[in-house]
């Protein structure tokens, strides 16, 4: 139980932290995950099943996120529409696009592939319980995942891409072009979010076309949920706290599941959950009071 | 230095709506003057300054920079050359970010690497140059600018424009949203800075003893045109009496021409 919670809140936190990316630090409000999830979902579950290396797989689906994300940041900036219907665009045109790559069937699956989850795990249980083995990756994974970002955020253009959602006007004075620091922006989360894809897909083992559905608001509830946790203006600790506020909302959607009976909830009531969790970390955040709670900036969509 | 030549921009063209902001506008600045902007409300000085910076194009005439025509090129390449000050103190700076964020942003226009360039060396370099601030901020490079006053804010995005010897600065009413004091202190930095670098500036304020005050030249605009400019041989003679007098007698004028065109 506890293993199947971690491992979904470090895989569906990488995707937390592709929403951190766009709705915090650049205020970018990015629907294309919904779409961009199940595209990287979609790309890991076709390439095993063809014999791809995994990593390969990995990297091609951070590519394919990456693109995905930049025809958003495209649409968003030529077209000079809200960022919010951009996304909602590409989200939709992805559905589609993540049909056929799965040759025109919306499931995929990976039972008659041994994939590199089940390597991990059948390699581990020699020595301990299989999942730990899988965990032990992700843990890593995500470890990984984290030092790259907040280095990324250290440099130069990471600074850059920190101010420009703070405040587009300075980025335009100091000779730079918002769109094109927003398009790397977009098309770097979006990546992330095709590894998260990639990365759950070997661990249900299917890939699924309607897999993305809620995802950008399961990562906007993991994102407030870590925001409660601690108070900083460190990337380190604003990176860690979207991680461990995505391991509270999987641990929260768990507790729906096996526990939400007792009230008369069903598995088909998770998506209340989460939305409820989202409005109330914002009436907490809005209303409430005292260090912990208090938080700068409210999310624009 | 700077030449704008028969600039005009309409905006809404073909609708009722249409507006001349800026009519057949000419002007030469030169390097090292400081050119103070006056008019009242809509006499179209933002709009100018929007035209110089960018961010939008003329419908007719163009735009020179130091014999470089930039009439078509985009605002933020302009601003490598052009620094701009805003009446608003949070433009200059990203407020959620720390000083030293924003300095390492600002140091050196243009796009950035993936290096990292903030180490103690930089950092030196920076706390030296917000010394000349006098404002203590040089010990508070890890704050957030969130945390600094309007008057703060406003001088570090002076010093920020300064850093990079900007071509031409614009200054928008910059220190029309500080209180008086902080309004004073930027003020005294803009002059200091203007003659310490040798800075091409124009300055539009509404304030009439700062607009005589400073600067080597003076223009008024009103109705999308300069109607008045008065060179540094005149200037310093200059008094808020007679330009409010010049400035009544050029809208008599206009009145008086309306009058003779309604009652022939």
């Amino acid at each position: 139980m506890i293993q199947g919670i971690l491992i979904e809140g470090l895989v569906y936190g990488i995707m937390a932290l592709a929403v951190f990316i766009t709705f915090r630090v650049l205020d970018f409000a990015d629907m294309t995950v919904d779409g961009s999830f199940p595209l990287g979902s979609a790309i890991m579950g076709v390439l095993l099943v063809g014999g791809m290396n995994p990593f390969v797989a990995i990297l091609i689906a951070f590519g394919c996120g990456a693109a995905a994300g930049s025809v958003t940041a495209v649409i968003h900036a030529k077209l000079k529409i809200p960022s919010l219907l951009a996304g909602i665009i590409t989200m939709t045109i992805l559905y589609s696009i993540n049909l056929r790559i799965m040759s025109n069937r919306s499931y995929v699956s990976l039972l008659k592939v041994d994939t590199l989850f089940k390597e991990i795990a059948s390699w581990a249980g020699q020595f301990m319980p299989p999942e730990y083995g899988v965990l032990a990756f992700l843990l890593l994974s995500v470890a990984a995942i984290l030092v790259i970002i907040n280095v990324f955020f250290h440099t130069d253009f990471g600074i850059t891409l920190g101010a420009l959602g703070s405040n587009p006007q300075m980025i335009t004075s100091q000779g730079m072009n918002p769109e094109v620091i927003k398009l790397i922006g977009v098309a770097l989360s979006n990546g992330l979010v095709g590894i998260a894809g990639a990365l759950a897909c070997m661990y249900q083992g299917s890939a699924d076309v309607t897999a993305g559905t809620g995802t950008v608001v399961a990562g906007l509830a993991s994102l407030m949920i870590g925001e409660f946790l601690v108070r900083s203006n460190r990337i380190e600790i604003l990176t860690l706290r979207v991680i461990l506020g995505s391991i509270l909302y999987r641990a929260i959607m768990f507790a729906g599941r096996q526990y939400g009976y007792k009230i008369g909830l069903t598995a088909n009531d998770l998506k209340i959950i989460t939305g409820v969790l989202i409005i109330a970390c914002l009436v907490i955040s809005k209303y409430g009071n005292g260090a912990l709670l208090r938080r700068k900036g409210t999310i624009k969509c | 230095m700077l030449i704008i030549d028969h600039v005009g921009v309409t905006f809404n063209v073909g609708t009722p709506d249409e507006n001349r902001a800026l009519r057949d506008v000419s002007l030469e600045v030169n390097r090292g003057d400081f050119v103070t902007v006056i008019g009242s409300n809509g006499a179209g000085k933002t709009t100018l300054y929007n035209l110089i910076a960018g961010t939008y194009a003329p419908t007719a005439g163009r735009i020179l920079l130091r014999g470089k025509d930039i009439t078509k090129t985009p605002e933020f390449r302009r601003a490598r050359f052009i620094g701009r000050i805003f009446q608003n103190p949070l433009l200059g700076t990203a407020g959620k970010m720390t000083l030293e964020d924003n300095m390492v942003i600002c140091h050196k226009k243009g796009y950035k690497g993936l290096g990292i360039s903030l180490n103690h060396k930089l950092r030196e370099y920076f706390r030296e140059r917000l010394r000349e601030l006098d404002m203590g901020l040089e010990t508070r490079l890890k704050d957030n600018v969130d945390q600094f006053s309007g008057g703060q804010r406003q001088a570090l995005t002076l010093l920020m424009a300064v850093l990079s010897e900007p071509d031409l600065l614009l200054l928008d009413e910059h220190t029309a949203a500080l209180d008086p004091r902080n309004a004073e202190i930027v003020m005294n930095l803009t002059r200091t800075f203007a003659d310490r670098y040798g800075l091409t500036v124009m300055m539009i304020t509404h304030n009439m003893s700062h607009a005589i005050e400073y600067g080597n030249r003076l223009l008024m605009m009103d109705s999308g045109e300069i109607v008045l400019d008065v060179g540094s041989a005149e200037k310093p003679k200059l008094t808020i009496d007679e330009i409010v007098q010049r400035f009544r007698d050029i809208k008599r004028r206009e009145l008086t021409n309306d009058k003779m065109l309604l009652n022939p």
